[in-house]
């Protein structure tokens, strides 16, 4: 088989300012990446003509999108030939992957894709909001709201109202079937302070030690605050374009070896038939599968952080280590630091870089990959990236390699 | 089966045809699933055919409400104000079948007291219009 995503390459990426609570207009956000991205292929609006986001124009909470499709394709007054968005997809990278078919097929020949949030404003001071709860959730929100469809109505009544709970009850089981730590852990969200330091960009950059992770409060064990990404405004953009025109672009392009759209079990947060892993497991499986190059081969993984379990287990999923072995992989966080093994989350990731839902991991590996990661660069000259976003039912991850 | 005694505030899920067996069957004190009528598959959530056969004759069955529980998280965070936390939140696999499971709460026991294995019972909170079934540990 072919892996005919080859025929795509990133070649440009850009991000908005990104923080806290910037108060500013989300689409306004969404456009300073999307042109940002657009210049550092070399390109102009005038080139593009394939367009592709996640979630796209939809409910969710409050700030969960900044923009979808028709806002970026009339603000821009771009030509499309191609264009989609919407939250049904292998995670949130997946209008990237729809982005590497459009290209592959000759539907488009660049295509902005983009990602913009500004939960962070939106939401406020009062603390993360729990889904349906507040009048900005699924299905309206508000008490009186009652729940409809899976997965809310079989969460909600439960008091099982965000991610949080979802996520840590399959830490838990792999907690009791792997013997994994809180101690351990503490790694994927200790790396991603470490690295943030070096992210002039991320929110939370002072250092953070074992003691402060374990003294956090609690979440949803066996999570603390500290394992929980944080809500941030902001947007990132990159250009997928086709190979053969990519080379002649401003930048050496990135070639997409092989992408990782499978969910093989069922598409649900509690139903998956592991209930130590997640549809993350079938994405990593299906991107071996698409190319000749091996875990070892890959020199800078950006792991999705939403929680930090869920990068625990893609690197797992993706082979960097076997399968319930991810706690002692990274106790200590040797194996996992810029001159590590397999360098992670080199921008902080979103527990500490902010929740830029995905789009940041993928932004940094373009980045790592062009040798640009200033006080975080990779050292070795990096070629071989891979990206990966989704936990529970959502995975969607890309391999990247700089020729 | 008792009534569990402390009620929290909770979103109540929108009840429907296709739900009702499994929301209101407490009023009768049993827990029900769609079951396959060709194959004797056990469906949830529920759906208009059977996962494994493809027959369309599911109808409501009620359980023995005995299982164990599969997973489980102590929520901490005051997602909405309330007076119990931190509450036990798991996933609990009914003995009928390998895979039939459900979110739910454990109740009846200190939340420290939750872990994988515990055998549990189903017990109902009556809200509403709707009966939540909850889990409590079997009595050793």
């Amino acid at each position: 088989m072919e892996a005919l995503e080859r025929r795509a390459a990133l070649t440009g990426i850009g991000q908005s300012e990104v923080g806290r609570r910037l108060g500013r207009d989300p689409l306004e956000l969404t456009l300073d990446a999307c042109l940002a991205a657009i210049r550092d292929a070399g390109l102009t609006t005038r080139d593009i003509d394939g367009l592709a986001t996640y979630p796209g124009a939809f409910g969710g909470n409050p700030g969960f999108t900044g923009a979808g499709v028709t806002d970026v394709h009339d603000a821009l007054r771009l030509e499309l030939d191609w264009y989609s968005g919407g939250i049904e997809r292998p995670g949130q990278l997946g209008a990237v992957i729809d982005a590497c078919a459009a290209v592959a097929c000759g539907f488009a020949t660049h295509v902005l894709c983009f990602r913009s949030v500004w939960e962070g404003t939106a939401q406020g001071k009062g603390g993360r909001k729990g889904i349906g709860l507040d009048g900005g959730g699924s299905g309206g929100g508000g008490r009186g709201f009652r729940a409809s469809g899976a997965p809310m109505e079989y969460t909600l009544p439960f008091r099982a109202y965000s991610a949080a709970n979802w996520i840590a009850m399959v830490a838990q089981r792999h907690f009791h079937e792997f013997g994994t730590t809180r101690e351990q852990l503490a790694w994927i969200a200790l790396n991603a302070r470490r690295h943030a330091a070096g992210n002039p960009k991320a929110i939370y950059r002072e250092p953070m030690t074992l003691d402060d992770y374990l003294g956090a409060r609690l979440i949803s064990t066996p999570f603390c605050l500290y394992d929980c990404d944080v809500p941030c405004d902001g947007a990132t953009a990159m250009i997928v374009s086709r190979a053969e025109v990519a080379r002649d672009l401003r930048r050496p392009p990135l070639r997409v070896e092989a992408v990782g759209s499978a969910l093989r079990g069922r598409p649900s947060w509690d139903q998956f038939d592991d209930l130590t892993t997640m549809a993350l497991r079938d994405a990593a499986a299906m991107l071996w599968e698409r190319t000749d190059l091996q875990p070892a081969d890959v020199d800078v993984a950006e792991l999705y952080d939403g929680f930090s379990f869920i990068a625990l287990a893609w690197l797992e999923a993706l082979g960097f280590c076997g399968r319930g072995e991810g706690g002692p992989f990274i106790e200590g966080g040797a194996r996992i630091d810029l001159d590590g093994e397999i360098p992670l989350n080199t921008n902080g990731g979103q527990l500490s870089g902010g929740r830029l839902h995905g789009y940041g991991f993928l932004h940094e590996a373009c980045l790592q990959l062009w040798g640009e990661g200033g006080d975080r660069q990779v050292p070795g000259d990096p070629r071989v990236a891979v990206a990966a976003a989704g936990g529970g039912p959502l995975g969607g991850c890309l391999l990247l390699t700089r020729d | 089966m008792a009534e569990a005694p402390e009620k929290s505030f909770r979103v109540l899920p929108r009840v429907t045809a296709a739900n009702e067996h499994f929301w209101r069957g407490g009023a009768e004190g049993v827990l029900r699933f769609l079951r396959c009528g060709d194959c004797g598959t056990w469906v949830h959530p529920p759906s208009p055919i059977c996962p494994s056969c493809h027959g369309k004759g599911l109808t409501p069955e009620a359980v023995s409400g005995l299982g164990t529980v599969a997973t489980w998280t102590l929520n901490h965070q005051p997602w909405v104000p309330a007076s119990d936390h931190p509450y036990a939140i798991a996933i609990v696999e009914l003995d009928e079948q390998s895979g039939l499971r459900l979110m739910t709460n454990v109740v009846g026991c200190a939340a420290e007291a939750v872990h994988i294995g515990m055998r549990v019972r189903v017990v109902f909170e009556e809200h509403d219009d709707v009966w939540i079934p909850l889990f409590e540990p079997v009595e050793a």
